[in-house]
């Protein structure tokens, strides 16, 4: 069984954390025409957060 | 490029899985589990990721930007939540051998075969337009691929008839290899490692030429992600597409879409799969947890790069968006990689057809076949002796019916839809399983009626808001209602029910179907108590992780024989694996032959669970009913057992007990361990004593006999005189042998005792007379005093002979020669018949008080005088009383002689004294 209840809580944080990170409200703020080397900003925001967690849930469960 | 080509290509492709398959089987069978790996898991897990993602997510991104996302990002929020839900799903899954979705909803609230059966039905149904889009986009990619190098997309609205048509024998073929892979034994568990493994290569096949595409488009026909996204930013359509609003898109359906593919990626028929039923180790998960939404990533970095590099490239081209992957490879001549890519389509889709129909072909034979069978008291059912076959071939005409059920929504309704709609059309099904699943597994009143109300509810709302629809747009139905709503009321338009504005279809249906499903299940569960089956299903599930929960056979007041039980498993899962899973149960509780299992509610709990896992839960409980004698608890019953606190007291009872075991274990092993040192230390004692008082007798006959053969000239006198002391010095050996002897036969418990009626008074008269000769030649007085008549005792007369023989023959060793006196007292007392032997010899020092009855201690002044005895008379007589419960013990004063006694109880003595009163 797995039993770390402490990684299970910061898992539970990261989930609450991305629904906030990747909804409305805070989702509009970087919905804007603007490019970053080339990129468009929501394209660079909503991937960079999207890996940004995954590396987040890596450093969690492998640390 | 030839049909030919592609279909050599694409079966070349299928043997190398069915390769994977096999070998995964056999390992499986070898017990070294190519599957029992967290990575294998995670990819096996990305079944997740079909045709629609592989061609679809590139079509919607070409139509709303980053509005295919939610399909992912969903997902990568939700298994940051597995640790806790898909655990608890895993555990229960294992201890209760659930073998699909349909069985866990059923086992939850009371095994109920009507609600698996309704799971199923709406899971088939929901589940076939996804079938039908796997099918649309193998047979587009087909067409497409064929006509290579040029571009030509499918002809829509045409109607071809069946036997033309690439999708039909795509279904075909897709059947053959499920039932080949899928259905070759009836495994106890549901489990296919083989079909695993192959899941979990196409799963990397499907990522990796994905990935090689979207490298070419991006670098190759481009440079990189900033030149493709600068270069579309200048046409203002593409330019939209960079925005959240692209295509309709809106915050609400972002949300709406997220939420629905988190309850997705969880309650798929085929996640369901592989996540629960195939997870070999429930640590598995930990790597998962990250790999899967990493993998996640990695497939949909290039969506938006290939989505607007095709609208640029086919600008006005008539190219399907659904197509870019296949069709840029194409139109920059690269066959080759076109070809990759149809593989890889054909992985996506293959996973996912061969896992999802086998998912719901489990569930159509166990929870919506075998309960119609066992209601409908089939003739055939209770004839066959081996119903494995039957089993097989009903789950293989499951797959082949839902296949071409899925070919027959493809040619009717699908053409009208993009991948994506379809997708989701399902996934909007699927969500309905949610609230039955989550307050299963998370609140303890649900019940069956309210799982009932609340799923029937959902469904009947996802398929007016949401299927209806799609098929009047795709002409099945006159599409008038969804403008004007049914009887002409506009309350009752699908896509805007009481008039709600603002969400789209996808968001509104799931809406309104979870809002009704969840009222519905939480309302009809507190209507009413649950039953008493409810209610202890309900625990095993809620409380899986608990210590304190109660047993699985704790419900039911069952019994039933091995030999019931054998022949009805045997005839589900096969004789041979019948009878080895009971081996195994037996050796698990510690019985060597099966047939001496006890016939126990535990015995019948084990047989019904090993059912489920080939039959499910709900129609297990029906057959090992029909064998079994057994009464349910009653509610209130069922509620003390449930009842937390007693729960609680019941455990803390439980571990006092065993502590109170341990510690009263301990105890005795060490009074046991100290009672073996001190026996070991008298033993060592004993020996040396011995083997000494042996030495003192065989010293003084060698001595003499040497003096006799070395003298033969000795006279007659002396040769007397020591041929009387080897004499005499050998009988005190023989005597001292068999005393020793004796004592350990006293000690050891082996000694025979004789018992029978004694007159204690004889004994003592004639010991007194046997000694008397010893009397007159050392001219010591014996006075006796007796009473007239004692009470017989029942003892052995000899033994208590000798005890008397040897208090007199010591009391005579001991006193003066000519001025000894020696009393004999026989008399009765409250506790029994006592005798005193006492003398006026020099008495005991406290010394030898303390040491008088030890072994081989004798009297008088060992290093003076010569010894007299063995040593071994007190000890000997005082284990001789012991023995009959009595005590003998000395008194006596240095100087004033001694006070030898012994106590008999005696049983008569109280009728005696009653008599003289």
């Amino acid at each position: 069984m797995i039993k770390a209840t402490l990684t299970g809580q910061r898992l539970m944080a990261l989930f609450l954390l991305g629904a906030v990170l990747f909804n409305y409200p805070l989702l509009s703020i970087f919905d804007l025409p603007r490019v970053w080397a080339g990129i468009p900003l929501l394209y660079l925001y909503v991937f960079g957060l999207w890996l940004l967690l995954v590396i987040l849930m890596i450093w969690i469960i492998e640390r | 490029m030839s049909s030919a080509t592609i279909v050599a290509v694409s079966f070349l492709y299928l043997v190398l899985l069915f390769a994977i398959a096999w070998m995964g089987d056999r390992r499986a069978d070898q017990g070294r589990s190519i599957i029992a790996n967290p990575t294998i898991y995670a990819l096996s897990l990305a079944v997740y990721c079909t045709t629609w993602t592989y061609y679809g997510s590139v079509g919607r991104a070409a139509s709303s930007g980053i509005g295919f996302l939610p399909i992912f990002i969903g997902p990568t929020l939700a298994v940051c939540l597995w640790w806790f839900v898909m655990l608890k799903m895993v555990r229960i899954g294992k201890t209760h051998r659930i073998t699909s979705i349909a069985d866990f909803i059923a086992s939850r609230y009371g095994k109920s075969q009507l609600l698996g059966g309704l799971v199923t039905v709406i899971a088939v149904l929901g589940v076939i337009p996804y079938i039908a889009l796997q099918l649309k986009a193998v047979s587009g990619s087909f067409m497409i691929l064929a006509h290579y190098p040029e571009i030509v997309m499918p002809t829509q609205g045409v109607s071809r008839s069946w036997f033309l048509d690439t999708a039909f024998y795509v279904a075909l073929s897709m059947a053959t290899f499920t039932i080949l892979f899928g259905t070759r034994h009836l495994d106890a568990t549901e489990r296919h490692e083989g079909l695993v493994a192959a899941v979990a290569f196409e799963s990397v096949v499907k990522l990796v030429v994905f990935l090689a595409v979207g490298v070419f488009v991006t670098f190759g026909m481009y440079d990189g992600f900033g030149d493709i996204f600068s270069r579309a930013a200048e046409f203002p359509d593409l330019a939209q597409l960079m925005r959240m609003e692209a295509g309709g898109n809106s915050f609400g359906s972002w949300f709406a879409l997220s939420l629905l593919s988190m309850l997705a990626v969880m309650f798929l028929p085929r996640q369901f799969q592989v996540a629960v039923v195939e997870n070999v180790n429930e640590n598995h998960l930990r790597r998962a947890i990250w790999l899967f939404p990493l993998y996640l990533f990695l497939i949909n970095v290039f969506v938006l790069p290939i989505a607007l590099g095709g609208l640029m490239h086919f600008e006005g081209k008539g190219v399907d968006a659904d197509a870019f992957v296949l069709a840029l490879p194409m139109a920059s001549g690269h066959g080759w990689l076109a070809l990759l890519v149809f593989i890889g389509g054909l992985s996506a889709a293959t996973g996912m057809v061969i896992v999802e129909t086998i998912a719901l072909s489990t569930m159509v034979c166990n929870d919506l076949m075998m309960p119609l069978l066992l209601r409908m008291q089939w003739e055939g059912l209770r004839r066959r002796e081996d119903l494995s076959g039957l089993l097989l071939g009903i789950r293989r005409a499951a797959i082949v019916v839902i296949l071409l059920l899925g070919y027959l929504y493809f040619r009717f309704a699908g053409e009208a839809h993009a991948l994506v709609s379809i997708g989701l059309i399902s996934f909007a099904a699927v969500a309905q399983f949610a609230p039955a699943m989550l307050l299963g597994m998370y609140w303890r009143p649900g019940t069956r009626a309210g799982a009932l109300a609340g799923l029937s509810g959902g469904f009947l709302v996802w398929l007016y808001t949401l299927l209806l629809p799609s098929f009047a747009k795709s002409g099945w139905l006159p599409g008038a209602f969804l403008e004007e709503g049914v009887f002409g009321l506009e309350a009752l338009r699908p896509y805007h029910l009481l008039g709600m504005e603002g969400l789209d279809p996808i968001a509104h249906s799931l809406f309104w179907s979870l809002l009704v499903n969840v009222g519905a299940c939480v309302c009809v569960s507190l209507w009413r108590r649950p039953s008493a089956v409810e209610a202890g299903q309900a625990t095993l599930f809620v409380d899986v992780f608990k210590q304190t929960r109660p047993a699985g056979d704790a419900f039911w007041r069952a019994s039933a024989h091995v030999a019931d039980l054998l022949p009805l498993i045997g005839r589900f899962i096969g004789p041979e694996r019948a009878r080895q899973a009971f081996a195994e149960y037996a050796r698990s509780r510690g019985v060597a032959d099966m047939q001496d299992l006890q016939a126990d509610a535990g015995l019948v709990h084990f047989a019904e669970t090993t059912l489920a896992g080939a039959i499910g839960s709900a129609s297990a409980r029906v057959m090992v009913a029909s064998v079994v004698k057994e009464e349910p608890l009653g509610l209130d019953e069922v509620m003390n057992i449930l009842d937390e606190a007693s729960q609680v007291r019941a455990y803390s009872r439980r571990l006092e007990q065993k502590s109170r075991e341990l510690e009263t274990a301990t105890r005795e092993l060490r009074t046991a361990n100290e009672r073996l040192k001190e026996l070991d230390l008298l033993k060592d004692d004993f020996m040396s004593s011995v083997t000494h008082e042996l030495r003192t007798p065989l010293t003084s006959i060698r001595a003499f006999s040497e003096m006799l053969l070395e003298d033969p000239e000795m006279d007659l006198d002396d040769r007397q005189r020591f041929l009387a002391i080897v004499v005499s010095e050998t009988e005190r050996l023989t005597r001292l042998v068999n005393q020793v002897l004796d004592m350990a036969k006293i000690e050891s418990g082996h000694a025979e005792w004789d018992n029978c009626e004694v007159d204690l008074k004889e004994v003592v008269e004639q010991a007194a007379w046997s000694t008397s000769q010893l009397f007159r030649d050392k001219g010591v007085q014996l006075e006796m005093s007796l009473p007239e008549r004692v009470p017989v005792l029942l003892a052995d007369r000899d033994r208590l002979m000798q005890v008397v023989l040897n208090l007199l023959s010591n009391a005579v060793k001991f006193v003066a020669r000519d001025s000894g006196q020696v009393w004999l007292r026989l008399f009765e007392t409250d506790e029994g018949l006592r005798v005193d032997v006492e003398d006026n010899g020099p008495g005991l020092t406290e010394d030898e008080y303390a040491l008088v009855f030890e072994k081989f201690r004798q009297g008088g002044n060992t290093m003076t005088g010569k010894p007299q005895g063995t040593g071994l008379g007190l000890p000997i007589s005082r284990q001789i009383i012991e023995h009959y419960g009595g005590r003998l013990w000395v008194e006596s004063a240095p100087g004033s002689g001694a006070c030898f006694s012994f106590l008999m109880p005696c049983v008569k003595s109280t009728e005696t004294k009653d008599d003289a009163r």
